[in-house]
């Protein structure tokens, strides 16, 4: 069995991703196949994250197989002072395969070099969370019925927005069109535009959110302006009420248009906007469920579905 | 005394050994730990601020039969590029080169993120030299880029 690490978005091509999405389709289909029977999957979760946690377990067990681990470190020997590279050797010895997430940044890298099983990373730090990007692109071909030549425009926090470097490094393999739309002091990094330069992608970058925006786009990719972010909290006063989107900004909206989060969201969509067919962030957080199936299939080297 | 032959007197000739010549002065004594010249017993003459005509003053350390592997001296591309290094035998340069930086460094560079694992982990750190003319480089594990002017040596 080739097994392989999922630790970060980047080691993905574009056949990777197109693999992982044709697989979660069919999961979508039948999402439940015991492909992991007799396999042990352990869920290491240092930091706790609920929906995260649920959705990974949920589809180790719609595989038909079995869930060991923990949801909070301070019940672990890592309160003791244990070292990561203890803990994953340990844990190695009794499960195929291990899930975790981690508040350190780099984490799961590390344990995918300690360990000979795969580890796939659901979360490490501020740094990578590469199941919520294939997500995300499951969404966004499943909503769009293709991935390529799609103009995604991106709201808010695009300075510390993980998922958003992420969504970007995934969606450069399709030609896309970016806008990114954010408050001076959170605009995109020069690192992810110079990825987009490097790569021939079209890109935009605004201040003002508005309709004429919203008009242009395939997919409104929208995240949390969170109030710690800012050093001058005036500004933040000032600009927290843009970039909420609200009902009547969608009236001259393409047909196709869906608006995505990765949720949790505060007050950035507006719950008028909920009951619009064009909101699709509930449906985008089901499809992490698919996604995570073929997601752990494809780290077992397991390839032919059943 | 003419002007050639006091230059010559300040520092001693090497027999067989490494001199390496043209540190900035600044970075002398950082060059001098990462070299890990404390632990070392063979002779050594370190000497500091010698005019230079390439760089006005320059730093320069002799070390009595000491040949470095290339990964060893090449740790000190990090802050202190364009060293020339000078390999004696029996009073004469038998090479000289200019350490180049490797595309790897391990265990060199304290990554600047609190957050990042090797900075919680007993575990050496590693970065990718990302660019080898601006001295960038990126952590491994966090991602993290650092610029050349906020490296941190362990």
């Amino acid at each position: 069995m080739n097994g392989k690490s999922l630790v970060s978005i980047d080691q993905c091509s574009r056949e990777d991703i197109l693999r992982i999405l044709e697989n979660a389709a069919r999961f979508e289909a039948n999402p439940n196949r015991a492909l992991l029977d007799g396999k042990v999957a352990a869920t290491l979760f240092f930091e706790p994250s609920t929906r995260t946690r649920l959705s990974f377990e949920t589809a180790v067990n719609r595989l038909g197989g079995r869930v060991v681990g923990f949801q909070d470190a301070s019940t672990t020997s890592s309160s003791k002072g244990e070292t990561l590279k203890d803990t994953i050797l340990m844990v190695s010895n009794y499960v195929d395969l291990i899930i975790m997430r981690h508040h350190l940044e780099g984490a799961a890298r590390y344990a995918s070099e300690v360990t000979g099983i795969p580890v796939i990373n659901a979360g490490d730090g501020a740094n990578q969370h590469p199941s919520q990007t294939l997500l995300d692109l499951y969404s966004i071909q499943k909503t769009q019925g293709k991935l390529t030549d799609l103009a995604i425009t991106i709201v808010g926090d695009l300075k510390y927005g993980r998922t958003v470097h992420s969504l970007i490094v995934g969606m450069s393999h399709f030609s896309p069109t970016f806008h990114f739309v954010a408050p001076e002091e959170l605009r995109m990094p020069e690192e992810q535009k110079n990825i987009c330069d490097q790569l021939n992608i079209p890109y935009t970058e605004r201040t003002d959110f508005t309709e004429d925006i919203i008009n242009q786009s395939d997919i409104l990719y929208m995240t949390r302006v969170q109030r710690e972010r800012f050093t001058d909290l005036e500004e933040y006063e000032r600009v927290k009420n843009i970039y909420i989107l609200k009902n009547g900004m969608l009236k001259n909206s393409k047909d196709n248009l869906r608006i995505l989060h990765p949720l949790p969201r505060v007050n950035e969509i507006a719950y008028d906007v909920d009951d619009n067919p064009k909101a699709y962030f509930i449906q985008q957080a089901r499809n992490g469920l698919f996604t995570r199936e073929a997601i752990i299939c494809d780290a077992l080297g397991i390839n032919h579905l059943i | 005394m003419s002007e050639q032959k006091k230059k010559e007197l300040h520092v001693a000739a090497l027999e067989n050994g490494t001199a390496i010549d043209h540190i900035p002065p600044a970075q002398l004594f950082k060059v001098a730990h990462l070299l890990e010249l404390d632990r070392m017993n063979n002779t050594i003459t370190i000497g500091n601020n010698f005019y230079s005509k390439k760089m006005g003053r320059k730093g320069m350390i002799k070390i009595a039969d000491k040949f470095f592997e290339e990964d060893e001296i090449n740790r000190i591309a990090l802050i202190a590029p364009n060293v020339i290094l000078n390999e004696i035998r029996d009073y004469e340069v038998i090479s000289k080169y200019t350490v180049a930086l490797p595309g790897e460094l391990v265990g060199i560079v304290k990554c600047n993120n609190p957050k990042c694992i090797t900075n919680n982990e007993p575990m050496p750190t590693r970065f990718d030299v990302i660019d080898k003319e601006k001295g960038a480089i990126k952590c491994r594990y966090c991602e993290r880029k650092i610029n050349k002017e906020d490296i941190i040596i362990k």
